[in-house]
């Protein structure tokens, strides 16, 4: 196995870059999108119950059958990275709206209003008491979302985008395991690098939870 | 032009070896049989831990971990190591579906009142009724959300099986890539889409006909709906529950997808 490292250095480490990159778009993208999402279906409560709907039944679908149904709809070529950019934040949006309204929706009542009877407009009650008592939860649920996406990415590979995934395709086709071991210790080790680093900007944004008691 | 395949009569025949009724039975095949095989471990293990509270660190990230596994990885590799054929397929959609009914089962008897189950004790129950009779109803909610995510996550996988030589739907997908009929493809993934939402809306079904009126709060004054409620004070623990389980189980509603 490690005779294989050495002779496809570089391969392997295209492979892992792009799996970093398609797996990271998709999670910055959909951070931008679900806080105002999660934030108006806690505003508007019939709103919770469409994006429930919607995003579960888009969340249902596998993800093989997005890839390729995705390049029809949206004009693109099957192997554009395009292609997985946008199915995967479709995916990650299914939970993170979710997880933003739920964890909107999980703020202590009593709080928001003391906040405004001391004075706070709602925009910054928003920004400076309602997000930060709800960030621990909405990171739990991103963690969800970057653990599975980096798994989805590989699936990819299927249809010629894959990252990692190309271990996996080529030591199939060969039928040589190494390529596979490599790929699935990489993949393990990467989620586990992001959820440790999410884990740590948890720990930044909520210094009142680390307070000893 | 690109449902052709899909709306092709000769496609839909009982008969012919690779239809599509044959092949979304192979596929259901698949799923069934991990699903229950999975079940028939991950339960009593779980009802177990989730009871006595040992090996909880197990449960709690044997989630996180079947998460970080790789789903395509796992099943060329398993593929190249016993060859090709069912059996590692099936080992593998195994594998997959054990962690979130595993972890499903544990946070649901952990949310369990403990006055429930004292009040149960001190009826006089002996610790198997305990558990059978008031634990486990109790923690249905969180059982069949569990049962659901593996569920979709088998069917996700299932299709990706194809891949490795495997049967069901994933077959018109995986051809259709390699020989460019497109419309194979797309006939592909609309069966399977419309295969995986069927079943979540089956097992929505079986959800709210399993789960106990009195535990999902659909009886209570000024209850929630029924599916987001549990326990008796539902207003109370949809917040409780969503940090709940969100924070010790993301795993709920919210799991891989493949």
């Amino acid at each position: 196995m490690f005779t294989y490292i050495q002779n496809n250095y570089q391969t392997i480490l295209d492979a892992l870059i792009q799996h970093i990159w398609l797996a990271i778009v998709p999670i910055l993208i959909s951070i931008i999108i679900a806080l105002p999402l999660g934030y108006l279906a806690v505003r508007y409560g019939w709103l919770y119950q469409v994006f429930n709907a919607l995003f579960g039944i888009l969340y249902s679908i596998p993800s093989l059958a997005l890839f390729v149904l995705l390049p029809s709809l949206l004009g693109v070529q099957i192997l554009s990275p395009i292609n997985i950019i946008v199915a995967l934040t479709i995916y990650t949006l299914a939970l993170l709206v979710r997880s933003v309204a739920d964890a909107l929706r999980s703020v202590d009542e009593t709080v928001l209003q003391a906040a405004t009877a001391v004075g706070y407009t709602r925009g910054r009650r928003f920004l400076e008491v309602e997000l930060p008592i709800a960030v621990p939860v909405m990171l739990a649920g991103l963690r969800v979302a970057t653990v599975s996406n980096i798994s989805l990415v590989s699936v990819g590979a299927i249809i010629g985008t894959g990252g990692l995934g190309f271990l996996f395709t080529r030591g199939f086709q060969l039928f040589y395991a190494p390529p596979i071991i490599i790929g699935i210790i990489l993949s393990v080790m990467l989620a586990i690098i992001f959820d440790v680093i999410i884990v740590l900007i948890q720990r930044q944004l909520t210094p009142w939870a680390r307070v000893a008691r | 032009m690109y449902f052709k395949y899909l709306f092709n009569g000769a496609n839909w025949h009982f008969d012919k070896p690779g239809s599509i009724p044959n092949l979304i039975l192979q596929h259901l095949g698949y799923t069934g049989v991990s699903v229950l095989i999975a079940m028939a471990i991950a339960l009593p293990l779980g009802a177990y831990i989730g009871h006595t509270n040992k090996g909880a660190f197990l449960a709690i990230n044997i989630a996180n971990a079947g998460r970080a596994l790789p789903t395509f990885g796992l099943v060329t590799l398993l593929v190249t190591l016993i060859g090709l054929g069912t059996l590692p397929v099936v080992i593998a959609l195994v594998v997959l579906s054990i962690p979130p009914i595993l972890a499903n089962t544990y946070a649901g008897l952990r949310a369990v009142e403990p006055g429930a189950v004292d009040a149960a004790r001190g009826m006089g129950m002996r610790p198997t009724r305990v558990l059978l009779g008031v634990e486990v109803p109790m923690a249905m909610p969180l059982i069949m959300a569990g049962l659901r995510s593996a569920v979709l996550q088998v069917v996700a996988t299932a299709t990706i099986a194809a891949y490795v030589g495997g049967g069901g739907i994933g077959r018109l997908l995986i051809d259709g890539l390699s020989i460019g009929d497109y419309s194979r493809v797309v006939a592909g993934a609309v069966v399977v889409a419309v295969l995986a939402i069927v079943l979540e809306v089956l097992m929505t079904l079986l959800e709210r006909a399993i789960v106990s009126p009195g535990v999902s709060g659909r009886f209570s004054v000024g209850g929630r709906n029924g599916a987001e409620a549990v326990g008796p004070d539902p207003s109370d623990l949809l917040g409780e529950r969503s940090t709940h389980t969100a924070e010790r189980l993301p795993a709920a509603h919210q799991d891989a997808n493949t």
